[in-house]
């Protein structure tokens, strides 16, 4: 028989039980899905990564307390923190020759309150050399200066989203605003970003250290003057830092190391959930299997009859093998365009977005799933005896 | 004359693991081309069995089976298989037909195993439904049919890859007797068109109609 034929025949079984058919498919449509979806929503995250770190600005190195690694506990770098002021002035000092300059950070999550209005912002303390080492830019107002910083001054600079949400069209300048007690006047507002730098409100680190009673820093953020005297001033900045700690008190790290280490982490989530989503792909293939023997059984007259009139072993394994490969390639289908929805749906959100390994991979899997369970009741249903399937009641 | 079927000293036994059972014990008989012939017996006889092997669905433990002058009793499955497509024709008891399926589709279905091209099968099938007298039953579903028709679609569906040979096995006792006379009509009138057909049957006052008949008896031939 042509294969085309069998494949009609094949079709008009299918139909004869369209709901048993629909379900047996849906293991593997949700299987595909829940790939899909999963790793496109990874994807996002990925994305949504990079973008917040290049928003960050260019050509930076992070000077993080404790040794980063994935071997060390993250809190013991923290509650072990010893990075200073004098940490600072050492790097601007020592490390001049390849860097535009170097400043403190602290950071805080607090609500800003605006008479009724509050708003929780992420708070950053930085020196006043922040503007040249962040690609901040003041939109209106002016940032804080060096005596400002020196005389511990309340005062903030807003992101543009926080200065929306407080003060909507209104003109801030000269507002004032709390946190808990404290009052800050507010002296100038941020250009718009994007992401999460616009949630941002900074103000001198020498204020935030008095008013919340804070003494380490998050780190140090230094800016190099170019791409290519990263490399060098990150040396310089190590040079600078062994004079006041030891070697696993801090870490030197480039944009590019954090964003790898983070992406690497993103790539192994991505891939436990695609794995945790193709074992229900599994169990839609053992559905499968399940309805197809049910469905030799039933058939084992039709089995009997159509060896009578001629068809071979093989004929009728092919017949039911293309059957279950019929449900689970259609179901693979439908799986992916409703992955592909699911991450439509997600933009909103993040990035999301389905690479075409993913969905060439889907389908492979979805075609391979229903060979491999189709597999041992084609090989059942080819083996009826025409005379025991004739015989069946 | 050379028969159309040979069949000699056909012996075929089942292992039942302790015991073997004998269900033909050295059957030979020969079916000349446009005979119409009945194997009589009652349940048990070994005549299902005969049947099954003359039919090429099994192959007997020992002994020959020669049609068209080969034997065919040593062939393969696949063999087998291409042979009861283009030279056997099967009429059951039960009809057989796929249900949900229409007349013509069920007629259709020996011509997709063998290797008349299909542009040919709906013309086929049809005139073999004419010629059953269903010419006006083509896309009714099998399941709307009486059991005097969906017999007679059977019989269509046995015919239309002109076999060289007919088997039907009991093909009118899931009939009443009216509708069974009608199949009876049919048989009759296929055998003056020169068909060979071999009627297998418990019933031996069916068995008159056929020209030559065989009774079968604990696996061997006692009266033929």
């Amino acid at each position: 028989m042509q294969l085309a034929e069998t494949f009609r025949s094949s079709i008009s079984a299918l139909r004869a039980n369209m709901v048993r058919t629909f379900l047996t498919m849906l293991g593997v449509i949700i299987g595909v899905f829940a790939v899909l979806s999963l790793v496109s929503l990874v994807r996002g995250v990925q994305n949504y990564v990079t973008d917040q770190f290049s928003s960050l600005g260019s050509n930076l190195i992070l000077v993080a307390p404790g040794r980063f690694g994935f071997e060390n506990d993250p809190a013991l770098a923290f509650s072990n923190n010893k990075l200073s002021i004098e940490d600072v002035e050492n790097i601007q000092r020592d490390a001049s020759t390849y860097i535009i300059g170097a400043t403190p950070n602290l950071r805080l999550s607090k609500t800003v309150e605006y008479k009724t209005k509050k708003f929780l912002a992420s708070l950053v303390g930085t020196n006043s050399d922040f503007l040249e080492i962040t690609d901040l830019e003041v939109a209106y107002g002016r940032p804080f200066t060096k005596e400002e910083e020196l005389v511990k001054s309340k005062v903030m600079v807003l992101g543009p989203q926080v200065k929306e949400e407080l003060f909507g069209n209104r003109d801030p300048i000269g507002e004032k605003v709390k946190i808990g007690d404290a009052s800050f006047e507010i002296i100038g507002v941020f250009t718009e970003k994007g992401f999460q730098s616009d949630e941002r409100v900074v103000l001198p680190y020498t204020t935030m250290q008095s008013v919340f009673n804070i003494d380490n820093f998050s780190g140090i953020t230094v800016k190099a003057k170019d791409q290519d005297s990263i490399e060098k001033a990150m040396t310089e900045v190590e040079i600078a830092l062994l004079k006041d700690l030891k070697k696993d008190e801090f870490s030197v790290l480039s944009q590019k190391d954090i964003l790898k280490s983070i992406q690497s982490v993103l790539g192994i989530l991505s891939m436990g959930l695609g794995g945790v989503a193709a074992i229900s792909l599994i169990v839609g293939g053992i559905g499968i299997m399940n309805i197809m023997l049910v469905s030799v059984t039933e058939r084992i007259r039709e089995i009997g009859l159509r060896k009578a009139l001629g068809a071979t072993s093989l004929n009728i394994g092919i017949q039911f093998l293309l059957e279950s490969v019929m449900i689970s390639v259609l179901g693979g289908i439908i799986g992916i365009i409703l992955g592909f929805l699911a991450a439509l749906a997600a933009q909103t959100f993040v990035r999301a977005e389905v690479p075409l390994w993913a969905i060439l991979l889907a389908f492979l899997f979805s075609v391979f799933t229903g060979v491999v369970f189709g597999t041992y009741p084609a090989l059942q249903a080819s083996k009826k005896d025409p005379i025991e399937a004739l015989r069946y009641e | 004359m050379e028969p159309l079927l040979k069949g000699i000293d056909i012996v075929k036994e089942y292992d039942l693991g302790d015991v073997k059972i004998q269900a033909l014990k050295g059957v030979s008989l020969e079916v000349f081309k446009g005979e119409f012939l009945a194997i009589v017996g009652k349940s048990g006889s070994g005549k299902s069995t005969l049947m099954h092997i003359l039919g090429l669905l099994d192959t007997p433990t020992s002994g020959q089976l020669i049609l068209n002058g080969t034997d065919v009793s040593k062939h393969k499955e696949k063999e087998l298989a291409r042979i009861r497509n283009s030279e056997i024709g099967f009429v059951f008891q039960s009809f057989n037909l796929l249900p949900r399926t229409t007349t013509l589709d069920n007629v259709i279905l020996p011509l997709k195993y063998s290797k008349v091209p299909k542009n040919e099968w709906k013309a086929k099938a049809t005139d073999m439904l004419k010629l059953v007298d269903l010419g006006d039953r083509l896309h009714n579903k099998s399941n709307e049919l009486s059991g005097g028709q969906k017999q007679r679609v059977a019989i269509a569906r046995a015919l239309v890859n002109e076999p060289s040979i007919i088997f039907a096995d009991e093909p009118t006792g899931n009939l009443d007797s009216r509708t069974g006379q009608e199949i009876i009509d049919l048989f009759l009138q296929l055998h003056e068109q020169g068909k060979t057909i071999i009627l297998v049957t418990h019933d031996s006052d069916l068995a008159k109609i056929a020209k030559r008949q065989v009774v079968i008896k604990d696996g061997l031939i006692v009266e033929a």
